[in-house]
């Protein structure tokens, strides 16, 4: 026990940065107790969000969402394709995470980041049981071509929280989407391009007036830490390399739970926590959509 | 409301469960976990030395392979693989021997649904066979939603594509103790309530997954019993043999 006994002692006459380093745990329980944060936030309270949207002018939808200094960067590429023979009236949604070295000192050039498949797997999930997308709306000619959505999400900078900052990008991402318009050209589908859509009359476009998918139940989602019987909210990767106990919930804007994902940690979750992660969930669910529609409506003032 | 299984399982039942150890002669530990059709084997190497990627020299690091039954391992495996890690590094006591590294392979024998959970708990068994020490085990369900609210438990591969949502929740095992306070409450609950790993799939009323993890934590005691009683029959005879 000689390590606590020591660090106690020594908070009073250490500097805080050297204390900051050497127990940085003891440090943050100092805050926490305190009931704030070491970046002056209080214990529920989420950092400051942001959302751009059309960042990539060469993508069909786009946006770049930040949370605090997390950065997310999604596009969308729409391609045509022929549908599976199992379901020949659907489109289909491809998701990729991209973590590239700029992102965190963590991922080294070569090798891929331990937690880029993982968030790509926990996207398409949330947003394929979310049902915010209807695949059948993804589809030309039933049976014949149907549309193939390609999002990349890139990380460019990751301070915590990457699951949560990856799903704001994409659901504005999604809701930035404008379908191209296609024609059909003896049976074959054809992509027509922006500027001869007024002068060429005798190809039809096929989708004319669907140029904007309708979104379902939107799913959002927070990140929390677990730690003693203290939950942070939105943690920074700081607080995450610390505390490791983390649990990620997922919400509808219907209030359906989409997702409660706690891999492992050291903390167990009892049902009091389980229930207070959820109603810190409910309250940023309500936020994140009010950040998504005012970035909506400021794209249409444009 | 009654959902009618195909096996003719009444919706709390658990498949017949099966689990034996030391079944590998090279490996540090081992154990073969089945769940009905679902069959899982994990073998365990180490702890080790090496000068592996994730060393920490003050704690012991947990590697997890996964080798899927067919091809090559894609997303759904590398998810897997890092949840299997951290329940596993959330059971094991990691500052007894730092600086080194434990593998723990699974292989799947077959799929049969509850792939995860049976991973989980077979590990746990290897872990236990290898000697590890651990703070306790953990036990792993899954449990499916279906429209109605209606929760089934330990669901087949075709049970978990038709039922709306579904839960992978892992709770530990009860610890047994001479101390009083061994088995003490934990804001007003008894330890083996409390959630190391929840993963699910699919959309769900807040009140669904209650329900699901109440159900979950009265089926987890019937695991821990046979999981405990799997393990402690092998050990008289390793001590007659000792002996």
């Amino acid at each position: 026990m000689g390590l606590p006994n020591a660090s106690e002692d020594l908070s009073s006459e250490m500097e805080v940065d050297a204390f900051r380093r050497l127990f940085p745990l003891r440090y943050f329980e100092r805050h926490l107790a305190e009931s704030i944060r070491p970046d002056a936030r209080s214990l529920s309270r989420a950092r400051n969000t942001t959302i751009s949207m059309g960042a990539v002018a060469s993508a069909d939808g786009s946006a770049l969402a930040k949370i605090g200094s997390t950065t997310m960067l999604a596009a969308i590429k729409m391609e045509v394709m022929t549908p599976s023979l199992e379901s020949p009236d659907e489109g289909c949604v491809s998701i990729d995470f991209h973590m590239p070295p700029i992102c965190s000192p963590l991922v080294r050039p070569g090798r891929p980041a331990e937690a880029a498949p993982v968030v790509a797997k926990q996207l398409s999930d949330t947003i394929s049981s979310s049902g915010m997308i209807n695949l059948k709306e993804l589809s030309l000619v039933g049976g014949k071509a149907a549309w193939m959505v390609y999002l990349d999400i890139y990380c460019l900078d990751a301070d915590g929280a990457l699951f949560d900052a990856a799903l704001l990008s994409a659901v504005a991402a999604f809701s930035n989407l404008q379908i191209p318009t296609v024609s059909l050209d003896d049976g074959k589908i054809v992509m027509l391009p922006e500027e001869q859509k007024e002068e060429n009359s005798e190809k039809e476009p096929v989708n004319k007036e669907k140029r904007k998918l309708t979104l379902g139940g939107i799913p959002f989602s927070l990140t929390c830490i677990l730690h003693k019987n203290y939950i942070l909210a939105d943690p920074t990767s700081e607080e995450e390399s610390i505390m490791e106990t983390l649990v990620t919930v997922v919400l509808d804007s219907s209030n359906q739970l989409v997702s409660l994902y706690k891999p492992g940690g050291a903390v167990l979750a009892y049902t009091s926590a389980v229930q207070d992660c959820i109603a810190l969930t409910r309250q940023r669910v309500k936020e994140l959509h009010q950040i998504l529609e005012e970035a909506i409506s400021g794209m249409e003032i444009d | 409301m009654e959902v009618d299984r195909a096996d003719g399982r009444n919706p709390n039942q658990l498949r017949p469960l099966a689990c034996s150890c030391s079944i590998l002669h090279r490996a540090h530990g081992s154990a073969s976990w089945s769940q009905g059709d679902t069959k899982v084997l994990a073998a365990v190497y180490g702890p080790k030395a090496g000068t592996k990627k994730n060393e920490n020299p003050e704690k012991a690091s947990i590697e997890v392979i996964w080798k899927p039954r067919t091809g090559q391992i894609g997303k759904p495996e590398k998810e897997y693989e890092i949840i299997l890690k951290r329940t596993l590094q959330s059971i094991c006591i990691l500052t007894i021997n730092p600086n080194t590294t434990t593998s723990v392979i699974i292989q799947v024998v077959h799929d049969d649904g509850a792939l995860l959970p049976c991973a989980i708990n077979a590990a746990c068994a290897a872990l236990v066979d290898a000697g590890i020490p651990m703070k306790h085990l953990a036990v792993a369900i899954c449990c499916c939603s279906a429209e109605s609210g209606y929760c089934i438990l330990d669901p087949t591969k075709l049970e978990e594509q038709k039922m709306k949502a579904f839960a992978y929740l892992v709770f530990p095992n009860s610890i047994l103790s001479v101390l009083p306070e061994g088995s003490s409450l934990v804001q007003g609950e008894p330890m083996e309530h409390g959630i190391i790993t929840s993963v699910t799939h699919g959309a769900m009323s807040v009140d669904d997954y209650f329900h699901c993890l109440e159900r979950g934590r009265a089926a987890s005691a019937k695991l821990s019993d046979f999981l405990r009683r799997s393990l402690q029959s092998k050990l008289p005879g390793d001590l007659s043999k000792a002996g």
